[in-house]
């Protein structure tokens, strides 16, 4: 079976309770692409987002309906283990969440409990060389990841992430929390990191989206605060020319 | 270390290799689940096995074709061996004893919770929560020890000879200062629970942090404070030292502080101190207090965690 | 314009305000005069205590030491004091007491103090306490010569290091605590093993794996109501489980222990467990509530199963603050007096417990007993024994705070 695209979902819906979060989502996501989801706060980005590797599992009063698809197995049916789910797709938070551990450590835990039976100094190295980080912690990998700036704390969480070879990352506003070079340095980073996997990236920042992105879903609520992407196209596209005029008035700074 | 020996995506020409996301059966990750599971539930057993041996020997006790409801209640004579059954001679002096432990740690608890929440520095506040934390961890058997050996003998030289040795004043109001942390720092909560805005909102018309803090704070958190006292009450009821080593040992239905009386819980410590014979009348009957104190307990505390509970949404 | 006559103007307002700013300055002192009676109270209790430790005693003996030696007490060696002992004593006590601990390995102090109990009967006429015994100094001396002519009035320090080794004894000057602090150990011990990992599991169960339903709220509440039974209670819990139901159990028959019922160390300790486990779950849950969820969300990110989320970030997170918890319990359980009372603690004995199957006896057991005895040298013991039980709380509550500010965090 050939798959032409690295996540697909049908119909998606996210509520909590009886409240529908995000409704009817529809996308087909490209491999070894950039996809931007952008959109006014509380449109239900980040529900999506986390909805796409089963981290809102642990929100209480939260399910799921509707497919999503990843190389053909939904991973909302009843066999799947999230576990594994999020194994294959990996994530990076909105501020950066190193363990309490040494750098090498934050690297080493992931893998060591998926059963990484390779050299793990190795994996280390490559996984930090990976994230641009390994010039710049090489010679203290045994001190406290707590000590180093936001920036390279976010990097060690993509190195993180991508030691446990995902297919597809997820970032969520990855780069909110930092100051505009660290920014820079981690949108560099997703230009690199692209050519192996698949990234998707929620941001409230127009102008990283436009800068960052290949793809972008644009999202809205309805008349029920229920968020739904209402345009999904190139990059290009939704800046240039977006054909849902309330597109048009969001990326033009327009809305509200 | 040279790069081209390594390279994390080496399948990455194709990077859709197949693999399964299908659950595994994670035995050891289920076992861990289900102990956790157990442990928790343990406590239901707990609170299930006090029902049921207190109910059970409470019953071998109100089966006794001698014991009726009516002595139970209706009596002032506590004597189980001799056929005397009247539960009051022993619920007076709880009543007298708590009462009494009440009326001191009430009024010096919410004093101190208000100096603590509205008017101490940050400096003081360090040094004093630590001295009532320390009055609270200080066993009650030390308590005891300080009510009969030093406030009975301060209280004989104020009042007199009527004072008994052992007598309910002294292990009350002991009991009043072991209970004051406990309603002091509860009452501080509730305090602290209420926002800031309403305290500037008295401020901003003019008044002084004393009209602030009783007629603004102090009302609001009045549901706190009422969690406060029931759980004084409730601890005050079945405290059992203090009054096995200063209130006496014997019971006698009486309300007069100045008396030797004996509290469910010290007559429970004393006789089941002694040597006692499984299923005599003496064993089953200490059953039914307990009973009486579990029930009495469990009630006050449901009581206070409403209050709380409620009093918590209102604010936040 | 509206004129707001109704309100007092200028100088009445001020001299009203002065009133006002008085009666304030009243209700403060009285919110201050509330905590300093708190600290009164608390000076006051180890006052009393410390001051019922030390003091004048003046005591007789009913035989003259010089029926036995010729020697002055103060210079008897180990040697003499055998050969007098084995001269003195009955054949069959001095059997009973060989057959205790040999004579040959008990130190000089060991068989003094054998001496003055069994032979000479070291007889105390009276005690007085330190603040009495330092003001009336003069006083006691006259009343003493007057009351008790032949008698020795001596200053002395109920609280020595021999008390802490030394055993009960039917008379309080020989008496010890070593029985009764090992007995709390034992205790203390038993009832951590079986409440620390209960107790910790079932807060990691509450806090990481409960669904949000009836049963969970009603784990919750449960758990917040045993934190409020009277531990009394939990005494005749104790008494009615692990004394009777599980006598094979906790009488050791099970193991082959015969000489024992079920009133041993290891039902005591039982009980006590129960008795802290909701304040340890309470605590840990505390503890592990504390831990951020963006740890959590890391770990699951990388593929991390529940377990291994908790069992590798949150427990280790949480460990200084569960640990807290557990000592805080423990000293609770070192206190406690009541259920020991219930589940029945022996009121003599003076064999150190050996095995969880042994008979038993505690430090608040022991000061309860002496407290409540009528001779006022019991209640100088009695003081004595407090000391030791709240240094030991004082030891552990600053190891919980080393603990707490050694491993506080900043996320």
């Amino acid at each position: 079976m050939e798959n032409k695209y690295a996540i697909e979902s049908n119909n998606l819906s996210i509520h909590y309770g009886s409240y529908t979060a995000v409704k009817n989502v529809s996308v087909k996501i490209q491999p070894q692409k950039i996809t931007a989801i952008i959109g006014p706060s509380g449109c239900g980005k980040s529900t999506l987002l986390r909805a796409l590797n089963r981290m809102n599992d642990f929100v209480p009063g939260c399910h799921v309906t509707g497919e999503l698809f990843l190389q053909g197995q939904n991973l909302y049916g009843n066999q799947i283990d999230p576990v594994e789910v999020r194994r294959k797709i990996g994530m990076v938070f909105q501020k950066p969440n190193p363990f309490p551990k040494s750098i090498y450590e934050n690297i080493a835990w992931g893998a060591r409990i998926n059963g990484f039976k390779g050299k793990m100094d190795e994996l280390v190295e490559q996984s930090l060389r990976s994230a641009a980080l390994w010039d710049e912690v090489k010679d203290k990998l045994q001190e406290s990841a707590y000590a180093l700036s936001g920036g390279q704390q976010q990097r060690l969480c993509i190195a993180r992430t991508i030691a446990i070879q995902p297919e597809i990352i997820l970032m969520d506003e990855p780069a909110s929390a930092l100051d505009p070079i660290s920014t820079l340095r981690i949108e560099e980073l997703m230009q690199e990191l692209k050519k192996n996997y698949t990234i998707i990236i929620v941001t409230h920042n127009m102008q990283q989206a436009a800068r960052a992105s290949d793809f972008t879903a644009m999202m809205m609520i309805d008349d029920n605060r229920a968020g739904g992407v209402i345009e999904f196209d190139e990059t290009k596209k939704i800046f240039t020319r977006p054909s849902d005029k309330r597109t048009e008035d969001y990326v033009t700074g327009r809305f509200g | 270390m040279k790069e081209e020996t390594l390279n994390l995506k080496t399948l990455e020409t194709q990077s859709f290799r197949q693999f399964d996301l299908k659950k595994k059966r994670r035995t050891g990750e289920s076992i861990i689940q289900t102990l956790l599971f157990l442990a928790g539930i343990l406590s239901i057993f707990v609170t299930i096995a006090i029902v049921y041996e207190l109910g059970k020997e409470a019953m071998l006790f109100f089966n006794d074709p001698d014991v009726t409801l009516g002595k139970f209640f209706g009596t002032t004579k506590w004597q189980p061996g001799i056929g005397q059954y009247g539960i009051w001679a022993l619920v007076s002096a709880t009543l007298v004893t708590s009462f009494i432990a009440i009326l001191i740690s009430l009024p010096l608890g919410l004093a101190s919770a208000i100096y603590l929440s509205e008017y101490a520095s940050f400096k003081a506040r360090s040094i004093l929560k630590p001295i009532l934390e320390i009055l609270a961890g200080i066993p009650t058997v030390v308590y005891g020890y300080f009510a009969l050996l030093f406030i009975t003998p301060i209280l004989k030289s104020i009042i007199g000879e009527q004072l008994q040795v052992y007598n309910m004043l002294s292990a009350g109001i002991v009991m009043g200062i072991m209970i004051l942390p406990l309603i002091s720092s509860m009452s501080e909560d509730a305090l602290s629970a209420v926002p800031r805005s309403l305290r500037e909102a008295a401020y901003a018309m003019g008044a002084t942090k004393v009209e602030t803090s009783l007629q603004v704070v102090l009302p609001a958190a009045l549901s706190g404070i009422g969690a406060a006292l029931i759980i004084g009450i409730s601890r005050a009821v079945g405290e059992t030292m203090i009054v096995a080593v200063a209130a006496g040992s014997g019971p006698n239905f009486s309300f007069n502080p100045l008396d030797a009386a004996e509290t469910m819980t010290g007559h429970i410590a004393r006789i089941s101190g002694g040597d006692l014979s499984y299923n005599s009348i003496d064993y089953t009957s200490l059953f039914a207090i307990a009973l009486m104190l579990f029930l009495l307990t469990l009630v006050l505390n449901l009581i206070s965690q409403w209050i709380v509970n409620r009093f918590r949404e209102r604010y936040e | 314009m509206y004129t707001n006559n109704h309100y007092p103007q200028d100088q009445d307002f001020r001299q009203a305000l002065s009133g006002r700013y008085r009666t304030a300055t009243i209700w403060q002192g009285l919110f201050l005069s509330a905590l300093l009676i708190a600290i009164i109270s608390l000076t006051a209790l180890i006052y009393n205590v410390v001051d019922g430790a030390f003091g004048y005693v003046a005591f007789d003996y009913k035989k003259d030491p010089a029926e036995f030696t010729s020697t002055p007490l103060t210079e008897l060696t180990q040697d003499e004091l055998i050969i007098i002992l084995k001269d003195n004593l009955s054949s069959g006590a001095y059997k009973k007491l060989e057959n205790e601990k040999p004579m040959q390995k008990r130190s000089q102090a060991e068989l003094y103090t054998l001496f003055l109990e069994r032979l000479v009967q070291l007889d105390t006429k009276e005690t007085w306490s330190m603040t009495n015994s330092l003001m009336n100094s003069e006083k006691i001396k006259a009343e003493v010569a007057e009351k008790y002519p032949t008698a020795t009035l001596e200053f002395r320090s109920w609280l020595t290091p021999q008390f802490l080794v030394t055993p009960m004894s039917s008379k309080a000057e020989f008496a010890g605590v070593r029985t009764a602090v090992l007995g709390s150990l034992w205790l203390v011990g038993i009832a951590i093993l079986f409440s620390l990992p209960i107790g910790t599991g079932a807060a990691i169960y509450l806090q990481e794996y409960a669904p949000k339903n009836w049963l969970t709220g009603i784990i919750q509440t449960n758990i917040n109501n045993l934190a409020g039974v009277p531990s009394i209670v939990y005494g005749m819990l104790g008494l009615a489980i692990f004394v009777r139901v599980m006598e094979p159990l906790t009488s050791g028959a099970l193991f082959g222990v015969t000489d024992s019922n079920g009133r041993t160390v290891l039902s005591a300790g039982l009980t006590m467990g129960v008795l802290v486990l909701p304040l340890i779950i309470i605590n840990a849950q505390e503890a592990i509530k504390a831990v951020p969820d963006s740890l959590r969300q890391a770990a699951y990110g990388v593929g991390a199963t529940r377990w291994q989320a908790v069992w590798y970030h949150v427990l280790p997170n949480a460990l200084p603050g569960i640990l807290t918890g557990s000592i805080l319990a423990l000293s609770r359980a070192l206190g406690e007096t009541a259920p020991l009372i219930v589940v029945g603690a022996s009121t003599f004995i003076s064999l150190d417990p050996q095995s969880p199957f042994s008979k038993f006896t505690a430090l608040p057991i022991q000061i309860y007993q002496w407290t409540t005895r009528a001779q006022s040298e019991f209640h100088a013991i009695a003081a004595g024994a407090i000391v030791v039980l709240l240094v030991l709380l004082l030891t552990l509550n600053a190891t919980a705070v080393l603990l707490r500010n050694r491993f506080q965090r900043r996320w």
